[in-house]
């Protein structure tokens, strides 16, 4: 296969990738009588046309930066963490335990403990998936896709039966105190200029900025991120350079745990107020998305996160405002996810014919 | 050349079994094969001889189908065959037994051999034929093998017969085996080439790929030598000698001995008591080594791969773990636990040059100055702060450790893969050697690498042992053992047969232990 | 617990048991041949969702059936395109097109029927209509035996005996054909069945196919057996449970029938806690039993159970060696 060059692989490949899921989302829409035309405005103005919908395109790729950060950070590690779904829920509960155990006087207090508390939590739900690999080789991909079911059926019982204010019908926990609401951008100074009216876009996104940053650092610059990449390209080499299996499995997968739980600080505690079932509504997911189209770098997946908050958030515009179900932004994100991430060697087959090398002869 | 007359081959009263013309293959800007030419005359055993990389695989990969050649054609019994796929050559009468087998390591022997061969939709007739064939074979040709044994529990010997017999059950006439002996024991051998003399007396034609001189002159007709892709000459085994061949495979005059001083053997560097390993199936792979190395002096082990040197390395190394004792410098080595591993080990004055370069030694995808901080990432050197390392450092280093090796080109930036392999083993080597270490462990420092690079390798590793260091040298070349060592001991199914001086000893003593005879018998 | 609430659970057992053995039979030729298939969900969601709706359009539950299957099969169809030809990472293929399936069945049932992305009722032909078996009618006096075989087993639709029939089947095919001993051989060492001159990429394409044929069989009794239409997200991870079942059954077939069953009988226990009160004594949660499969199934794959080995080449891509 023609190797390509570097900035091909890097751009080119998640863009051709993208088209690629856009022609086919366009050619379902057409194939269920729409207009693929409408649905593409529909979608660009409701997610990136004011900054009302800015306000929610951010709000969702808050939550995507997380996810796609850990899906990032275990995947150098070359274990595939779909358990995403599960470890933000249960971080979720971790930021609903914290909020609602003291009554927060403001904001700034409760968001350290919260993030502390979100993150342990997520840690907690990878932990055992990552021992169960580092010691008895299970396979990651399945524990943790059986820990993502555990997960919600263990949330379930607890929003059931043991988190539920009395008299309360649905499954949910009682509202978090106001001293713990995280304030939006269209709370703060400077940034209600723009953010005029009430959004779900919270200080969170600052906290996933800080994230990018913190993983590049990680992963780039510290003998952690050596470890865990030398051992997701060679095992045998890892061992060889005297890096332990064992905790590189382990730590990568906690970290990408405590991202992942990191996660439910913006929904669970910046936008709902409390607990409810199914917090994370496939964040964890698409993570997956994000993290195959930012090709595993923190940058890739900020821009990947921004791409799918307006994907998400346009994909409710068309929920709302076509006839077009709002399941598209499933099936985009799919596509998405099948080009950059399975069929990655068929695009770099189609770009390989524009960069075919000059044969060199050797006499 | 066989017959010598290409012109007149009409007239030579039976056609040769196998004949190539003009075969060229390119992958990319490689040229593996060039304009390759053969003969094989039917009922004769047939050499193709050649270092690594020189495209012998490469051809017997196109004779059976893998591979299309760019240019040329195949001649079977002197008609022209087009060979497809392996389907198409298997139906020419080519058998192939690969240097790695391709065997199903749960299914039986006999589920082994019918695979692909079957009769029919249901398998019971088959695997009934089968048995009865089997019986034949074992005893036409001394291929005994158990047919209900299951791969994964024969020895590797029986296994080689198992893919010897799969290519007999399909009616082969012309049999390749590519590097038949390097993971047999010498008596394995010995009955490997019984097989293949009964095999020939059968009319069978047999093509034999290997880089041991000595094979090719104990058994084959005719030899063929290749030398990058091309094909540098054709003769016969009985008219030639092994230098006429070692020169004719790289080239110029091998140069065999690596000049160097007398060695100054000083304090005891190593001493190992009683050292075993156990696999992860739980077999003994070490069966209690006792050695001593000294400071300026080279140890060399010899032996057939996999008879435990590769779990000598691992354990020195502190990859594998192990029970025994190791002290070195006077103190006792962790075989188990939290400081049995390769950091502990670095930091005890311990540098490992690994057998298998690019899984262990390098991480391909990792640039050259990655590479340079492989194993040595703690290094307080390489380091910013507590928390973040130095990669500006680690990259003036590496431009520093290029420089003094030589390794081209000197772009530490380049991913380790974009390296030739005697260049990688360069870049390994600088980063172990550099470190000037107590103790150097050295497994198969030449393999794969190109004789200028062999000679510069040679040469530091020596400069080292000059250095009043130790050096543990692995290899399955008796030659590099022989040139570059102090002291041999010869390794056998996990122990230690013997120790020899190179100047006094021979190969012949050498391979008796080698095949396990003890050293009394030997001598 | 009396005789017959027994017999109204082991009824339900046996028609909840019946998508994840289908499903997991599926995913068994896959994964012996080599290729990692957690795309069953997806797969049996786009069946149920075929079915429903040409059921519904022709009022033939067999044209629906078919329809089902080829559904499926397009969807195996294009993981094996993914991960045979284009060698791609199989497990992120098969999570893909799950959500791929996820989005396209609410679409296509919202545009052919616009009733909130389901598809109408069925009903009548429309449907698995009951098999009544021989002596069903005369046997049901019988003490003991006669309740069992004429509620538990006879009164069942086509594809429950057809999903039964599929594992002594699947043990023949796998053990005692030509094709079953080279699908194993292609998920343990595909080089072995390419030097034999066997195509590895034919023999996988072949195994990927049956697998959607099957998880078509499965989402088409999802739709027009064990309920009467399709619903968004109906099969509510079976295809994953079906996974697990596979993985705890070790790959075989007959496993597979008894780790169904199992996974199976926990979901009709589910529907009936007042069952489990009522024998046990204490309340067991809903969730748990919910999530009982799972557990086992992280149990087995830890290897406390005996370990499970999978097909030695299983996600790998086939790539002749040099």
């Amino acid at each position: 296969m023609t190797r390509l060059p570097r900035w091909a692989d890097v751009v080119l490949v998640p863009l051709i990738s993208l088209l690629l899921a856009g022609i086919i989302s366009a050619l379902v829409i057409l194939a269920i009588g729409q207009s693929p035309r409408e649905a593409l405005s529909t979608m660009v103005t409701g997610s990136v046309g004011s900054a009302y919908a800015w306000g929610y395109t951010l709000y969702y790729a808050t939550s995507f930066m997380f996810t796609g950060l850990a899906v990032t950070v275990a995947f150098h590690g070359s274990l595939f963490n779909i358990g995403g779904e599960g470890q933000a829920q249960l971080g979720g509960l971790g930021v609903a335990l914290v909020c609602l155990a003291l009554p927060w006087p403001h904001w700034t207090l409760a968001l350290p403990v919260a993030m502390v508390a979100g993150a342990l939590f997520g840690a907690a739900w990878a932990a055992l998936p990552a021992y169960l690999q580092a010691r008895r080789g299970s396979h990651i991909v399945i524990t943790t896709i059986m820990f993502n079911y555990i997960g919600a059926a263990l949330i379930i019982y607890l929003l059931v039966n043991v988190l539920r204010p009395a008299g309360q019908m649905d499954p949910a926990t009682a509202r978090f105190p106001a001293g713990a609401a995280l304030p939006t951008l269209h709370d703060l100074p400077i940034l209600n200029l723009i953010f005029d009216k009430k959004i779900p876009a919270n200080v969170t996104l600052f906290v996933a900025l800080f994230a990018c940053w913190l993983v590049w650092l990680l992963l780039w610059r510290t003998r952690l991120g050596y470890e865990i990449r030398a051992f997701g390209k060679s095992e045998p080499a890892a061992l060889y350079a005297g890096i332990s299996p064992f905790k590189v499995t382990m730590l990568a997968m906690l970290v990408s745990g405590a991202l992942a739980g990191l996660m439910s600080i913006n929904n669970v505690m910046g936008e709902s107020g409390r607990l409810l079932q199914n917090s994370s509504e496939g964040a964890g997911f698409i993570g997956i998305a994000v993290a195959l189209m930012g090709r595993n770098h923190p940058i890739g997946v900020f821009l990947a996160a921004i791409l799918f908050g307006m994907l998400y958030q346009g994909g409710a515009e068309i929920g709302l405002w076509t006839s077009i179900p709002i399941e598209l932004r499933t099936v985009v994100q799919g596509l998405v996810i099948l080009f950059t991430g399975a069929l990655d060697h068929m695009v770099r087959m189609m770009l390989g014919v524009f960069f075919r090398p000059r044969r060199t002869e050797v006499a | 050349m066989t017959g010598g007359n290409a012109s007149g081959r009409q007239e030579t009263a039976a056609p040769f079994a196998i004949e190539l013309r003009g075969i060229s293959k390119a992958f990319g800007p490689v040229q593996a094969n060039k304009d390759i030419s053969i003969q094989v005359a039917k009922g004769s055993i047939h050499g193709i001889i050649g270092e690594n990389g020189a495209g012998k695989s490469t051809l017997m990969s196109i004779l059976y189908g893998f591979y299309k050649a760019d240019a040329g054609e195949v001649l079977i019994n002197g008609q022209p065959t087009a060979i497809p796929d392996s389907q198409a050559a298997i139906r020419a009468g080519i058998g192939m037994v690969f240097q790695h087998f391709k065997l199903v390591q749960n299914f039986s022997v006999l589920e082994n051999v019918i695979l692909g061969a079957e009769d029919g939709a249901l398998l019971r007739p088959s695997l009934a034929k089968a048995r009865k064939v089997l019986a034949e074979l074992a005893e036409e040709y001394e291929l005994e093998v158990e047919p209900d044994a299951v791969i994964e529990e024969l020895s590797v010997g029986h296994q080689q017969r198992v893919e010897i017999l799969k290519a007999l059950y399909r009616h082969a006439d012309i049999l390749i085996l590519d590097e038949p002996t390097g993971v047999l024991t010498p008596a394995e051998a010995d009955h490997l080439f019984r097989i293949l003399r009964n095999l020939k007396e059968q009319g069978k034609t047999v093509i034999l790929i290997t880089h041991k001189l000595r094979e090719i002159m104990e058994i084959t007709d005719t030899v063929s030598v290749m030398r990058r892709g091309e094909m540098t000459a054709t003769v016969r085994t009985a008219g030639t000698s092994p230098e006429e061949l070692a020169e004719l495979m790289v080239g110029r005059k091998v140069l065999l001995h690596v000049p160097k001083e007398e060695a100054k053997p000083g304090r005891t560097v190593l001493e190992v008591k009683d050292l075993r390993v156990r696999d992860d199936d739980g077999v003994e792979r070490l069966k209690g080594i006792d050695l001593t190395i000294r400071a300026g002096e080279i140890l060399g082990i010899a032996g057939v791969a996999g008879n435990g040197q590769t779990e000598l390395l691992e354990v020195l190394g502190g990859i594998a773990d192990g029970t025994g004792s190791i002290v070195l410098n006077g103190e006792s080595l962790d075989l188990t636990g939290k400081f049995s591993d390769g950091q502990s080990r670095r930091r005890q004055g311990i540098s490992h040059v690994p057998e298998d370069r690019q899984h262990l030694g390098m991480i391909m995808d990792f640039t050259a100055w990655e590479n340079t901080a492989f194993g040595y990432h703690h290094d307080p050197a390489y380091q910013k702060n507590r928390w973040l390392m130095d990669n500006d450092a680690i990259l003036e280093d590496t431009k520093g450790k290029m420089e003094r090796f030589d390794v081209r080109p000197p772009i530490p930036t380049l991913q380790a893969k974009s390296f030739s392999g005697g260049n990688q083993q360069k870049i390994i080597l600088a980063r172990e050697i550099e470190r000037n270490p107590d103790l150097l462990l050295v497994g198969q420092p030449t393999r794969g690498v190109d004789i200028g690079a062999i000679e510069f390798i040679h040469k530091r590793i020596v400069e080292l042992r000059d250095a009043g260091k130790a050096v543990l040298l692995v290899s399955v070349e008796l030659d590099e053992i022989m040139s570059l060592s102090d002291r041999i001991a010869v390794m056998f199914d996990g122990r230690i047969m013997g120790e020899r001086d190179p100047r006094t000893t021979n190969e012949r003593e050498l391979g008796l232990l080698m095949a396990g005879v003890s050293g009394e018998a030997a001598a | 617990m009396d005789y017959a609430t027994l017999l109204q659970i082991l009824d339900s057992t046996i028609r909840l048991a019946v998508p994840l053995l289908l499903a997991c039979l599926a995913g068994l030729y896959s994964e012996r041949s080599g290729i990692f298939d957690i795309g069953l969900e997806g797969k049996m969601l786009m069946a149920a969702m075929c079915t429903g709706a040409v059921a519904a359009l022709s009022g033939s539950v067999w044209v629906g059936l078919l329809a089902g299957i080829a559904g499926s099969v397009i969807f195996a169809a294009i993981h094996g395109i993914a991960s045979i030809t284009f060698r791609g990472n199989q497990l992120i293929s098969g999570v893909a097109l799950n959500f791929v399936a996820s989005g396209i069945t609410v679409l296509i049932a919202q545009s052919l029927f616009r009733q909130g992305g389901r598809t109408p009722p069925l009903s009548g032909d429309a449907r698995f209509n009951p098999i009544t078996l021989p002596f069903a009618e005369s046997l049901s006096g019988v003490p003991v035996i006669g309740p069992l075989y004429s509620e538990v087993i006879s009164g069942h639709g086509a594809l429950v005996y057809i999903a039964f029939l599929a594992v002594p089947v699947t043990w023949w095919v796998l053990y005692r054909t030509r094709f079953g001993l080279r699908l194993r051989a292609v998920g343990e060492n595909p080089a072995s069945v390419d030097t034999a001159g066997i195509s590895v990429i034919r023999l996988r394409y072949a195994a990927v196919i049956i697998t959607g044929i099957l998880c078509g069989l499965a989402g088409a009794y999802m739709a027009a057996g064990l309920q009467a239409g399709f619903g968004k997200e109906m099969t509510a991870g079976r295809g994953y449970i079906a996974l697990a079942a596979l993985i705890f059954a070790k790959w075989r077939p007959w496993y597979a029938l008894m780790a169904t069953l199992l996974f199976g009988f926990f979901q009709a226990l589910a529907l009936r806690p007042d069952v489990i009160k009522n024998t046990m004594g204490f309340d067991v949660p809903v969730p748990a039993l919910d999530a009982l499969p799972y557990i086992l199934t992280v149990i087995v794959l830890a290897g406390f159970v005996g370990r499970a080995i999978p097909p030695r080449a299983g996600g790998e891509p086939y790539v002749k060696e040099r």
